[in-house]
């Protein structure tokens, strides 16, 4: 806690400025006979952010996961097993996915809790923030209109996702996934969710870095451009290795339709009559 | 500075203006908020607040705006332009097109068309942030002045330069929100005491005024403030600093 312990010639001091007459005056040094005021803000705010920037870390990883698909089937389905632990506990254990699911959730539900605290409260705020943000036009007002929107749609998208991750944490492979994708019409909502998550990440990311202050060049100006110039970048990069991903599941999906709910067996291990390949 | 001398006059007819005006008078009851025009030739390096002048003593005596220095030094003559806060007198009309629309500084208090009583808000935060130099140490007129160093009392001039004129609070989301809110003009005073050799305020003295949602933990960093403050104070970089070092003392 703060030093809380005004001496009493101080006391004197502050007892004379507040003595109606004008302040200004005054030289006393703060003191304060009440007890200082919460740490939590400060807390809340720092994890605010803590919260964003794993989640931002972990969309980029999972992204880096799911794009495997593009390298080649057999390279997405070591991933998703190296995730269930068959790699070191000598078989797959799916619960680990859960577990794993379970803490994003977690973090997930935290930040958006935070974030709340942010959304314009009731109809007053929210028109007036509108009629502002219309007025001003300025890109950082509106990009954080954007944030908001894409957030609270990602409430709604990601924990749908979350919640099938939780529960069938086993059926995440090639066929799986893509059966998922496209017999399961679960495209348009990933599409949907992509550019929602995207969005809300990298302008969360750039946000971060100025509320913060990290990255100052020795001109402010010129260290916005550059991070605005990742933004940007993050997303542009992102979104188009997310839409060709998804573009690879639903070909995939579509191709084995008609075999839908058959597990995929890697090329290693399957014998060639048993196969679904196409 | 003053981008005054900038362009070339355009030879020929000079431009007709269109400048609609939100008219209000709080004073009269009867008054209801309505855009007025008003129309005037262009002059060579006219700004608004010449503009606003011209229009008073030759068209409507009745219009109501502030402006005590007319150079960009007082602050009283912020407005809305074209839906953005500015300064009138910093504003050349050329940098516009030929209909401008002013209205009042929003938030701040109404005195009438496009007066708002900054003076009264302003006040009231440094009341309530105790912008000044707080100090035990005895005052001695007659000894001479404590030294400074010179890129320290640099630094703390470069802060002190606000001009109060409440246009960071015009372009700040948050302080449309929410009323309370310290908005940038306030966390860069701080910011300026805390710079203070002379003010023996710690961290934790901060903290018990801006170390909440409506001081610097409110801020939501959309940078109006920086973007439209017309002192081109140095205004993301400042409220980043307070609110690491004020973070900081969360992680006591
Ligand atoms: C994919 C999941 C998500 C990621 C990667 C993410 C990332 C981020 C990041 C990095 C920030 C900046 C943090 C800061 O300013 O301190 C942020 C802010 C924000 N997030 Fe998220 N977020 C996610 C989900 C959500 C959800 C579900 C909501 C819905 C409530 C939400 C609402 C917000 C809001 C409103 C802000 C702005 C807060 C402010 O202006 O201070 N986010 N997010
Ligand atoms: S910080 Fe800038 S915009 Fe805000 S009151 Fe001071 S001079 Fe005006
Ligand atoms: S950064 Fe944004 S929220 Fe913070 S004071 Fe400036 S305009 Fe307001
Ligand atoms: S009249 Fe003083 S700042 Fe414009």
């Amino acid at each position: 806690m703060t030093p809380l312990n005004p001496s009493p010639e101080r006391h004197d001091l502050l007892a004379a400025s507040t003595a109606e007459t004008t302040p200004l005056a005054v030289a006393s040094v703060a003191s304060r006979a009440k007890p200082g005021k919460s740490r939590w803000p400060a807390r809340l705010d720092l994890l605010q952010s803590l919260s964003g920037l794993l989640l931002a870390l972990f969309l980029m990883a999972h992204m880096a996961f799911v794009s495997s698909i593009l390298i080649s089937h057999d390279a997405f389905y070591t991933v998703a097993r190296f995730f269930e632990g068959a790699y070191f506990l000598g078989k797959p254990y799916p619960i680990l996915v859960s577990g794993v699911v379970a803490g994003v959730l977690a973090l997930f539900v935290g930040h958006a809790w935070l974030a709340l605290r942010k959304f314009p409260a009731g109809f007053r705020q929210y028109r007036a923030f509108v009629a502002h943000k219309n007025r001003l036009r300025h890109g950082d007002t509106s990009m954080w209109w954007l944030q908001v929107w894409t957030g609270f749609a990602l409430f709604f998208m990601a924990t749908i996702h979350l919640y099938q991750m939780l529960m069938n944490p086993s059926l995440i492979g090639p066929y799986e996934s893509a059966d998922r994708v496209w017999t399961g019409n679960l495209w348009p909502l990933y599409l949907l969710l992509l550019f929602a998550a995207e969005l809300h990440a990298s302008i969360g990311l750039y946000r971060l870095a100025l509320k913060w202050g990290w990255f100052d060049a020795s001109d402010p100006n010129r260290s916005r451009r550059r991070l605005r110039w990742v933004k940007h970048g993050l997303s542009a990069f992102f979104i188009t290795l997310g839409l060709v991903t998804l573009g690879a599941y639903i070909d995939l999906g579509r191709a084995h339709a008609e075999h839908a709910g058959e597990r995929y067996v890697p090329a290693s291990q399957s014998a060639p009559a048993a196969s679904g390949r196409h | 500075m003053i981008p005054l001398l900038r362009r070339r006059p355009t030879a020929g007819q000079p431009r007709r203006l269109t400048l609609s005006i939100l008219r209000c008078n709080p004073a009269d009851p009867a008054s209801v908020p309505h855009l007025q025009d008003y129309e005037l030739d262009e002059a060579d390096g006219m700004t608004l607040f010449i503009a606003l002048n011209d229009i008073r003593a030759h068209q409507d005596g009745s219009l109501q705006f502030d402006f005590v220095c007319r150079a960009g030094i007082c602050g009283s003559c912020a407005m809305l332009i074209n839906g953005r806060p500015g300064l009138a007198c910093r504003t050349l009309t050329r940098d516009l097109g030929d209909h401008i629309t002013l209205a009042p500084l929003p938030y701040f208090e109404l005195i009438g068309d496009l007066s708002v009583n900054t003076g009264k808000w302003m006040r009231g935060t440094s009341e309530r942030l105790q912008t000044w130099i707080h100090s035990t140490t005895p005052v001695d007129l007659d000894a001479l002045e404590a030294r400074m160093e010179p890129a320290e009392a640099e630094a703390i001039y470069e802060l002190d330069r606000c001009i109060e004129c409440g246009c960071c609070i015009a372009g700040c989301g948050t302080a449309q929100m929410r009323e309370g809110f310290v908005g940038a003009v306030g966390l860069n005073k701080i910011a300026r005491f805390r710079l203070d050799p002379r003010d023996q305020r710690s961290d934790a003295d901060f903290y018990e005024l801006i170390g909440d949602d409506d001081g610097v933990f409110g801020c939501m960093s959309l940078l109006g403030c920086h973007d439209l403050c017309p002192k081109q104070l140095p205004l993301q970089t400042q409220i980043a600093f307070l609110r690491r070092k004020m973070a900081a003392l969360g992680l006591r």
